[in-house]
């Protein structure tokens, strides 16, 4: 799938992640994707064998979502916030708060969509409290993460670093 | 790797000016003088930035006493290319799921339209 090559995650402060990706679809759609519950519960799943149980959704500002995920071994994982802004198809601006939260704080969700040729390009900034609640959810996303397709980070690892530090002890 | 280590890796990434040092130390070593060149920036402030990614293991100094070349470190980058890839993982796989998502509601909507241009027709 050619748009997963355009998906990026970057740290641009030490309070920020950042991710983009672009979406083969017009931006009302990735609106509706990211705000009707019945849909919601359909993508935001995250490894295999969680379900999403839970998903409600009260969109206008100082309206309230709650999100709850169960795993197939019965465990359960939820969160929620208010909204703080809303452009339809454009904007969307939300606090986030986990009932088990492993980290200090809420943290601030901003999203935008910018459609070009019938394609859109999501943009989606985590604002946490302070660097450490920030590196929490870095770390957390490593505990998480499936141990699938591995290969290009290996190669990445493999290639771009190891050629820095051959190339940098070979220098006079 | 130490949590604090991770932390001062992030911290030291944060910066645009030092990620620029990194990427000119990534095509191999360099005195500080040769590292302040391309920036608009006093060699005490050159050295400031260095300094903080020596701390967070980033860069190491080379043998020569003379010139002090700075070099990239690679490990410590690694773990930290290593930690935001698999935070990329997480999201890829609802993104993939959104994709196919996004296709079916487009492929819905064309047969509504073509649906409700018959009805029109009539």
């Amino acid at each position: 799938m050619e748009n997963a090559g355009t998906f990026r995650v970057t740290t641009p402060t030490e309070r920020e992640i950042a991710m983009t990706r672009v979406f083969d679809a017009p931006r009302r759609l990735v609106f509706d994707a990211f705000t009707k519950p019945e849909l919601v519960k359909r993508w935001l799943l995250g490894p295999p064998g969680w379900s999403m149980p839970v998903c409600e959704i009260d969109l206008r500002v100082g309206g309230a979502y709650r999100y709850v995920w169960r795993h197939v071994n019965g465990k359960e994982m939820g969160m929620g916030g208010v909204y703080r802004e809303i452009v339809p198809q454009e904007r969307l601006v939300c606090t986030e708060l986990f009932d088990e939260a492993w980290y200090p704080g809420e943290s601030l969700i901003t999203t935008t969509l910018v459609e070009q040729g019938g394609r859109t390009t999501l943009l989606s900034t985590m604002l946490y409290e302070s660097q450490e609640a920030r590196d929490a959810v870095l770390k957390s996303g490593m505990e998480r993460g499936v141990a699938a397709s591995y290969d290009r980070l290996a190669e990445l690892l493999a290639s771009l670093p190891a050629q820095a530090t051959e190339k940098g002890a070979g220098a006079p | 790797m130490s949590p604090d280590r991770l932390d001062a890796t992030f911290a030291a990434l944060a910066d645009p000016t030092r990620r620029a040092i990194l990427a000119r130390l990534a095509s191999g070593q360099a005195s500080v003088t040769e590292l302040a060149e391309p920036f608009a920036m006093s060699q005490p402030a050159i050295s400031k930035h260095l300094k903080v990614l020596e701390r967070a293991g980033l860069i190491s100094r080379g043998r020569d006493a003379q010139r002090r070349p700075r070099r990239l470190e690679a490990k410590p980058l690694a773990r930290a290319t290593e930690w935001l890839e698999r935070y990329r993982q997480f999201w890829q796989g609802n993104f993939r799921r959104l994709d196919a998502l996004l296709d079916e509601l487009k492929t819905g909507e064309l047969k509504a339209k073509k649906k409700n241009h018959k009805h029109s027709k009539r």
